[in-house]
This record gives C-alpha cells, sequence and structure tokens, in this order.
C-alpha cells in the first residue's frame, strides 16, 4: 500500500491545478472570481466531507490502510479552506479588511464560514505527530471532535448563501447527517468506544 | 444620461477587445494577489466607464431559474427549446381596450431604438447592454388604461414542455413581476425584443422582455406573455418567495443591503475590482422623482 497515500495527495491536488490552469488560460468562465472562489469553498467542504467519511468506512470496509488517508483529508480541507478565504480576502474583497470585518459581523452565512475556519484552525495546527504526543492521545481526541461542529458550520455557511436552489446544500446536509448519524449509532451501541 | 443609439457598434470588436482586456486584467490581478498580499486598499473610485459588456457574455451568463437556476443553464436549456413564434401577449385588467395581440402587431406601430443601459442584478455583479425595444409608455397608452389602472402587472410563460426548470419548485411559477403605473410609463421603461442589434436569444427572454434599468435585475421579466392593468400592488414572484428579502420596488439602492450581502458594490462582468454601487444604478435623475418623500429603507 506504499501508493496509496502519494496516489491520494496527487489527485487531491487536482482541483486546484485544475483551477490554476482556467485561470492561466482565461477559462474560469464570465465571473472568474466567483467561479474560483465557490470551487474553492466546493472542494474545502468536499475535503471536509471525506475526512468524515474515511472512518465509516474503513469500519465498514474493514480496509484498514484507510485509516493513514483521515489526517490527509483534514488538511486538504483545510488547505482549501485557506484557499477559499485567501481568494475571498485578496482577489474579491481586494484586501479590503474593513469590509471583511463588516461581513463576518453582518453576514449570518460568513460568520458561520469563519466559525468553521476558527474551529479548524486548532486541528490544523495539532495534526503533527509531535504535537499528538505532546497533547496526549486523549486530550487531542477530545480536541479533534470539534471537527463535527465545524462540518455543521460549513454546511449551514453553504446553505445561507444560496438564494433560494437549496438543492446542493442539502445534498451535503444529507452526507453530512450520514456521517454524523453513523457515529451516534455506534455511541449508542457501544458507549465505551465512541 | 445613458440612452444613446449605437448603430454603428460592431459586437465582434466589442466582444474581441473586451475579453482579451478582461483576461488580461484577471491575470496581471492574479499576479498582484501573490505579490502584494496585504498591500491593498479600499474600492477604487467611481468610472464613468460603462463599456458594453461582451455579447458573449451577455448570453451565457444569465437567470432564467425556468431553464435552470445555475447562471450557464439558460444558454444551454433554452435555445431549442423556447418556441418564440409565434407569439402573442394577453393584455387585460383595468384598461379600456383589451386584448390578446400578436407580438409584430404589439411592436410594429412604435419606433424600435437601441438604448445601452447598465444592468445590476440583486446578486451583486453588473452588465452593461444594448438593447434593442420600444419605449413601453407607447406601448401602453394603446389599450387605454382607466383611472383606476395604478399598476402594472406582466407574466412569464410557464410551459413545462418548454421549460425543464419548472419542474422544481424553487419559485411559483409563473413568474411574475410588477410596476407601478409611473414607473411603466416613464421613458427609461423598455419593452425590449433585441440586443446588440439582434434579436433577443431565449436565454435572454426572447421574444420580448421587461428592462428597467434602476431596478434590480430580477424586476426585468423575461418572455412576457400577458401584461395586466391593475388597481392594487401585484405580488412579484421573489417578494412572495421571501418578503423579508425581496420588496416589490427593488430600486437599486447603495445603502439598502440585502439582509444576506451588501449591496454597496458589484463586480462589472469582465472586470476584476468591484466598483462602487449607483443610487438607482446611476439614474437618479430620470427616476428619482417617483420616489419624492418615501421611505427607500421602508420600501426597498
Ligand atoms: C473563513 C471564512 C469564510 C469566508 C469569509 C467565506 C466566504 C464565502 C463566500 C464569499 C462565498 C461565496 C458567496 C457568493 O459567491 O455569493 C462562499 C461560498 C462557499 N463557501 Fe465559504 N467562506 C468561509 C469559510 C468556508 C469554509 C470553512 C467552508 C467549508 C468547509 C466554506 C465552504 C463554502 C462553500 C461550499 C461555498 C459555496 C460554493 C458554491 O456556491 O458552490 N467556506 N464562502
Amino acid at each position: 500500500m506504499r501508493w496509496l497515500k502519494p496516489a491520494v495527495f496527487a489527485l487531491s491536488l487536482l482541483p486546484l491545478v485544475w483551477l490554476g490552469w482556467q485561470a492561466a488560460f482565461g477559462s474560469l468562465g464570465v465571473n472568474p472570481v466567483e467561479t474560483l472562489n465557490r470551487t474553492l469553498g466546493d472542494w474545502a467542504l468536499r475535503f471536509l466531507l471525506l475526512a468524515l467519511a474515511v472512518t465509516p468506512v474503513r469500519q465498514w470496509t474493514h480496509w484498514a490502510p484507510l485509516a493513514r488517508l483521515r489526517r490527509m483529508m483534514g488538511l486538504f480541507a483545510f488547505f482549501y479552506v485557506c484557499l477559499h478565504l485567501a481568494s475571498y480576502v485578496g482577489v474579491d474583497l481586494f484586501f479590503d479588511w474593513a469590509a471583511l470585518w463588516k461581513d463576518v459581523v453582518k453576514r449570518t452565512y460568513i460568520t458561520l464560514g469563519m466559525g468553521c475556519f476558527v474551529l479548524l484552525l486548532p486541528l490544523a495546527l495539532t495534526s503533527t505527530d509531535g504535537m499528538i504526543r505532546r497533547l496526549g492521545g486523549r486530550a487531542w481526541r477530545k480536541l479533534h471532535k470539534l471537527v463535527f461542529p465545524a462540518a455543521i458550520l460549513g454546511v449551514a455557511h453553504f446553505w445561507l448563501m444560496v438564494k433560494a436552489d437549496i438543492r446542493e446544500p442539502v445534498v451535503y446536509a444529507l452526507v453530512l447527517a450520514v456521517l454524523l448519524g453513523w457515529r451516534m449509532r455506534t455511541f449508542v451501541r457501544a458507549p465505551q468506544r465512541a | 444620461m445613458l440612452i444613446r443609439p449605437c448603430p454603428d457598434l460592431r459586437e465582434n470588436d466589442v466582444t474581441d477587445h473586451a475579453l482579451y482586456v478582461d483576461r488580461r486584467r484577471f491575470l496581471a490581478g492574479a499576479a498582484a494577489v501573490g505579490t502584494v498580499l496585504g498591500a491593498g486598499r479600499g474600492l477604487r473610485a467611481a468610472t464613468s466607464d460603462d463599456t458594453p459588456t461582451p455579447f458573449e457574455a451577455v448570453t451565457t451568463y444569465n437567470n432564467y431559474y425556468e431553464f435552470g437556476t445555475a447562471k450557464e443553464d439558460p444558454a444551454v436549456t433554452a435555445p431549442g427549446r423556447l418556441k418564440t413564434a409565434p407569439w402573442s401577449v394577453a393584455v387585460d385588467g383595468e384598461c379600456a381596450k383589451p386584448g390578446t395581440i400578436g407580438l409584430e402587431d404589439l411592436i410594429k406601430p412604435h419606433k424600435v431604438e437601441d438604448r445601452i443601459y447598465r444592468l445590476r442584478c440583486v446578486e451583486g455583479w453588473s452588465m452593461v447592454i444594448p438593447w434593442r425595444g420600444v419605449q413601453l409608455s407607447e406601448v401602453l397608452k394603446r389599450f387605454e388604461p382607466t383611472s383606476k389602472a395604478k399598476y402594472v402587472e406582466f407574466t412569464t410563460l410557464a410551459d413545462r414542455e418548454q421549460m425543464p426548470g419548472l419542474r422544481v419548485p424553487v419559485l411559483d411559477w409563473p413568474y411574475v413581476e410588477g410596476l407601478r403605473l409611473d414607473e411603466a410609463v416613464n421613458p427609461l421603461t423598455l419593452l425590449a425584443t433585441g440586443l446588440y442589434g439582434k434579436d433577443l436569444l431565449p436565454q435572454n427572454g426572447a421574444p420580448l422582455r421587461l428592462v428597467v434599468p434602476w431596478k434590480y435585475g430580477f424586476k426585468s421579466i423575461k418572455s412576457i406573455v400577458r401584461i395586466r392593468f391593475t388597481e392594487s400592488q401585484p405580488l412579484n414572484s421573489w417578494q412572495k418567495y421571501n418578503r423579508r428579502e425581496y420588496g416589490f420596488y427593488s430600486n437599486v439602492n447603495p445603502d439598502v443591503d440585502h439582509p444576506r450581502w451588501s449591496q454597496a458594490n458589484e463586480r462589472r462582468i469582465g472586470e476584476f475590482r468591484r466598483r462602487p454601487t449607483l443610487m438607482f444604478n446611476g439614474y437618479g435623475d430620470q427616476v428619482a422623482a417617483m420616489y419624492a418623500g418615501m421611505d427607500l429603507k421602508a420600501n426597498f
């Protein structure tokens, strides 16, 4: 299984490569700034849900090597969140920090997105082997439960952003509900392992 | 005043050049982001630069939910599905001469004009579009609205066979819009049949649509099949969908935010930086008097 991690790593970079390619050749469409920002947001949320899917899928398929992908998925989620935020602040608002602050305070969907980012930040910072050791497994696991509220905030951020057609965020919400439901199930069955 | 005929505007010149500039601007901007992180300043000052938006953009980036909710959908699904001929419009309500009238007969008696207008979408983007059409006031006059006629209600075609978007209950179909009578007969209000000197394409609301340049784009209803004079204020589709977020007037107003996003500025399609949004989309001289004394925050 030596190939697994490098292969998934390369695959996970594809959305970014594709965006860069489109930007370079001017094929991001009629509203390139919007396309850039939204595509990055989409992938941030997808990787966050992928990270949450690793454990259920591993338990379900009994395919142990999957466990090695969990951290990578989480970090790619954070990576795309950072790019999403950077494209918003740097490209869309053009470093108008006052406008960003106003958005965070006033726009519920931005407040929720920022909340998600703030929850993910400590998780990314404590993702190294060294940090896990320093925190100790128990404290680390407790801290990383923050990924659940973060994912809820991420989906809510998307949901509250759309104008009228909520079909897409509903799909993300359903996937998240299944992933959280799975954990509830194991929690109910075997509380000592939760 | 932004009414001017544009007989000598050749679409290919505009399109190619504008696309070229637009691409370079985006690349330059992207490069700048890499190098001057944190060095940026606020929005740039208002400019009077109203170059028409490329034809390609105007005809591929559309909000026309009857043909799908993604901006790219209508240009893909509407052509070939929307049957624009024969087309007739039912005119009724508070008027002396109601009737159903064919498109030809509706337009023919009037002077067809080319007018370049800014279009500001409620979502925060904008375009500049060379429309072709007739002044709505001239058309409405023929039906002799009575003294009871205070408003004009417009309805879009709603045909499941032609419009795949109707299967999704995003809005309560058919799409309905309305204007106060004085707004409808304001000289700026256009009943458009074309853009860039050609007939409207299906995705742009062929064969007949409204253009109300000082209001958010959703007021400029597409593919009109019915015009009705009413005594009471029509309930327009977006207001029906969410009263808190969308009003009847929907005048472009940088000081009244949408509950979920700012209306203070906009992205002009093809430009990299946002630009400030103008009160009444810059048409205050022609329309502000109609709202004298009105609380525009309450009547959003
Ligand atoms: C850090 C603070 C954040 C800010 C300021 C922010 C801002 C935005 C903005 C401005 C939009 C697009 C609005 C539009 O185009 O009209 C957006 C969309 C989106 N964001 Fe965020 N966001 C943040 C965090 C996040 C996070 C943490 C996630 C996911 C984990 C996320 C996922 C999304 C998604 C999925 C969309 C919708 C994309 C689409 O329309 O397809 N955002 N965000």
